[in-house]
């Protein structure tokens, strides 16, 4: 008897502890966005957390890019070819890259990459009681750390996408034309005839915008909210990875279910 | 810390490249460039049947691409498809043009064909295509074909 309520108290216990991180977390990003004025005019703090998440996220955005493309080139065409429409390469690496796997892709890379880092930051930062300091100086850690990191993120996520999608596309056109020998001309222009600008590359865009704001959000609140520990900062870097690449891959169906209807 | 200049500079740099990628994805991908807002005229066509015509199909003349279908709508009055095709200003057509919905290949996408006429009246906008042509539904052609076999068959063993 005691086995069974001590369980249903558990099971209650975790439903209510990760509601009231839910709502910590949104008041969390309403915080942050009410705080975020001082970064936003003092935009040499954003440029430093643009650094840190983007810049240093080029190598393995653009590397996994190109070979993402080349992948497709090649596996697009041994299927295409089948059905004698092979000069439809460009279209088919255009269209996943651009709609799906150029945000999508890049929004996990950047989640592990970068979201992990800002999240270990913050988590020392916190352990370190550097945030505390800052609180008895009378400086808003909120605005001076959290604010920036986040604003950062959102920035960089859909530059990034938009390299890994450009990237992609030049893998593609590696394999396909130059490595294979499809025609130069059908690959680019049945690419321009298939792919419109609002319909596929301004979803996209949209897209890798959400997948910004989600990981930058996850990242500085599981930050903030690790325990001040080794372990703590620990879990809540491997926490955001996990949830980070979930939200991503859910918010990536909700979204392609509004966008292509197949209208 | 790194120098604060080297650190504009790179930061510089990676949001340069990632709006020359969107100009790339935009220009050389999506050709925004010859997708620009061209002025163009409606013209309504009525078909039996559409087949798998879609939004934004290309409208061709002699192989070239004059327009697009703005919007496929169905006539409660005649029980047919009402068309609308959104062609290029610069493109001017006689009167009695004809529309006929083709198929690119075997399997391709469908597209509305146009086949200019005689009449020395060009269209307007608002103007109805008379003459038109439905799309070929394969199960139609390939029960006609054995019904002709059938047919055929009857009149042999006779």
């Amino acid at each position: 008897m005691t086995a069974v309520t001590g369980f249903l108290e558990n099971l209650g216990a975790r439903a209510i502890g990760a509601v009231n991180r839910l709502g910590f977390a949104s008041r969390f990003l309403l915080l942050t966005l009410r705080n975020s004025g001082m970064c936003l005019s003092r935009f040499s703090l954003v440029a430093r957390e643009i650094y840190f998440a983007g810049v240093l996220s080029l190598i393995i955005i653009l590397v996994s890019g190109l070979f993402v493309g080349m992948v497709l080139g090649l596996q697009g065409y041994d299927t295409l070819q089948r059905y004698g429409s092979s000069s439809a390469l460009g279209v088919l690496v255009a269209l996943s890259l651009v709609r799906e796997l150029g945000p999508v892709v890049a929004g996990l890379l950047f989640a592990s990459r970068a979201g992990s880092a800002i999240t270990a930051e913050i988590g020392l930062m916190k352990a370190t009681e550097q945030l505390a300091a800052m609180e008895m100086m009378a400086v808003d850690p909120i605005a001076r750390v959290i604010a920036p990191r986040f604003w950062a993120g959102v920035i960089s996520m859909p530059l990034l996408a938009a390299m890994f999608s450009g990237m992609g596309v030049f893998g593609g056109y590696l394999v396909g034309v130059r490595l294979i020998g499809v025609d130069e001309g059908s690959f680019w222009s049945q690419m321009q005839a298939a792919v419109d600008f609002k319909e596929d590359i301004l979803n996209g865009v949209i897209k890798s915008v959400v997948f910004g704001i989600a990981v930058s959000w996850i990242a500085v609140f599981e930050g903030y909210d690790a325990p001040p520990t080794a372990e703590g900062v620990s879990g809540a870097t491997t926490r955001t990875v996990v949830t980070a690449s979930l939200s991503i891959l859910a918010l990536d169906f909700m979204l392609t279910a509004f966008m292509f209807r197949g209208a | 810390m790194m120098k604060r200049k080297a650190l504009d500079l790179w930061v510089g740099l990676f949001v340069a490249m990632g709006l020359g990628a969107l100009l790339f994805l935009a220009m050389k991908v999506g050709n925004l460039a010859s997708f620009t807002a061209a002025e163009t005229y409606l013209v309504k066509a009525n078909f039996d049947n559409i087949g798998g015509l879609k939004k934004r199909a290309p409208v061709k003349s002699a192989g070239v691409v004059v327009g697009r279908v703005e919007n496929i709508a169905f006539d409660t009055e005649s029980y047919e498809a009402s068309v609308v095709l959104a062609i290029d200003k610069r493109y001017g057509f006689p009167k009695d043009t004809s529309a006929k919905i083709l198929t690119a290949g075997l399997l391709g996408e469908q597209y509305v064909g146009l086949t200019a006429g005689g009449d020395p009246v060009k269209l307007k906008d608002g103007d109805r295509l008379k003459i038109t042509q439905s799309a070929v539904v394969l199960e139609n052609l390939i029960s006609q074909f054995l019904f002709s076999k059938a047919a055929d068959g009857s009149k042999d063993s006779k």
